[in-house]
């Protein structure tokens, strides 16, 4: 219990995507524009990154890594694919939004109206591909550990994103130096906001 | 059509400046980040961009008439797998402490947005060489500002350029110090915003509104 929810809070605030590992920063940056889809986009992230989290988990464990084939047999002992890992980890994120948009577009159809545009852009966002390479890294004792990380990281990506969109909303009557307007002034916030999260760095829960 | 005509030259030139896939297009910020606190996994992480850009964009052009629309994402993401894996385990066998450094960044070249972008805009759409022209010159682009932030990374942040020290022991001896602000993350986008600066007020018409 006390590991599951070590793990909750750090992977929002310490090992946050964005701020400590810059994932997801191309859709961070497009999409925050204005709050309302920064919390679609952020609240569809969510969602995918804890599904996938765990399936890569089992994925990682019982057949990846070294000697995760023994369930087969003895003569399975030694078989290490864990280089395939990249292909299988993203090939079960790019068909789990495929599923999730065809579902989606299916059943709840007013969701997909507000969400449709970003689900396929979710395949691509460094931040999903991110948290299972850090699963990988990490070495997770169990399933459990693994989806509370997914679902811990994915609401730090969402909590940064709304953050950023509700900077930028009131950056819109500020007078920027023409140069830096739009992108320029982006970095320099994500830098300053990146700031403020290093002194979460310290905490050991 | 030559090999390399008027054309074919501002597919390859174009994105080393007016066209660059950071400063310009906004793509590939997401793994470059965190990689340019010292020069030598910057250039190693340019030159692995490069090389995954320029033959995914051909495989990609190569195919490109085969491919289903609706599984279009899936198929450009098992091709960019594929070559990352093939870079990654070059990169174990032959920088072993580099491939240590960059971590998951290795992994994470395969939704580095450059290549996702890159496809769908233009390889899509055209022929192999001309992909290959725009798989380079993208890649080279995007190699520009992290070599770039690197070098300024590391010569403010320790002192050194390639793990050398160039800065002279004097100066040290005369209370200057090394600026530890410089390693963390957060200068990393401070100065991509400088370098926005500069690129703009130069270019005026890439000024946003």
């Amino acid at each position: 219990m006390e590991e599951l929810l070590s793990t909750f809070v750090r992977s929002i605030f310490v090992d946050n995507m964005i701020f400590a590992y810059y994932l997801g920063m191309c859709s961070f940056l497009a999409v925050s524009k204005n709050v309302k889809t920064a919390i679609g986009l952020g609240m569809a992230v969510t969602f995918i990154q804890t599904c996938t989290l765990p399936i890569n988990y089992m994925l990682e464990t019982h057949v990846l890594k070294d000697g995760a084939l023994s369930w087969l047999g003895p003569q399975f002992a030694d078989v290490n694919l864990s280089f395939l890992s990249f292909i299988i980890f993203i090939a079960v994120i790019a068909s789990f939004t495929q599923l999730v948009e065809m579902a989606v577009e299916k059943f709840a159809p007013a969701l997909y109206a507000s969400l449709g545009i970003f689900l396929p852009l979710i395949a691509v966002n460094c931040a999903i591909l991110g948290g299972s390479l850090f699963m990988q890294q990490k070495a997770f004792p169990n399933v459990g550990v693994a989806t509370i990380y997914g679902l811990g990281s994915g609401l730090g990506w969402m909590l940064a994103i709304v953050g950023m969109a509700a900077v930028r909303e009131k950056l819109a009557y500020s007078d920027v130096p023409k140069p830096l307007r739009g992108l320029g002034i982006s970095f320099i916030i994500t830098a300053l906001m990146g700031m403020a999260f290093m002194c979460f760095s310290g905490i050991k829960i | 059509m030559g090999l390399l005509s008027e054309k074919n030259k501002e597919v390859l030139l174009g994105p080393l400046s007016m066209n660059n896939p950071i400063l310009v297009q906004m793509l590939g910020i997401c793994s470059s980040l965190a990689v340019t606190s010292k020069l030598e996994p910057a250039i190693v992480m340019g030159v692995s961009v490069t090389v995954v850009v320029a033959f995914s964009n051909v495989i990609i052009s190569l195919i490109r008439h085969s491919i289903p629309n609706r599984i279009r994402i899936i198929v450009q993401l098992v091709v960019c797998a594929a070559l990352v894996t093939i870079i990654s385990e070059v990169l174990k066998a032959f920088a072993y402490d580099v491939n240590k450094e960059l971590s998951v960044y290795v992994g994470l070249i395969i939704t580095n947005c450059i290549l996702m972008g890159r496809l769908e805009a233009f390889a899509l759409g055209n022929g192999p060489w001309e992909s290959f022209l725009d798989g380079i010159g993208n890649g080279l682009g995007y190699a520009a500002i992290l070599i770039i932030v690197g070098f300024f990374r590391e010569i403010l942040g320790s002192g050194t350029i390639l793990g050398l020290h160039v800065i002279p022991q004097s100066f040290y001896d005369m209370g200057y110090a090394n600026n530890g602000l410089m390693i963390l993350p957060p200068m990393a986008l401070i100065i991509i915003a400088l370098i926005v600066w500069v690129h703009r007020s130069k270019d005026k018409e890439l000024q946003e509104n």
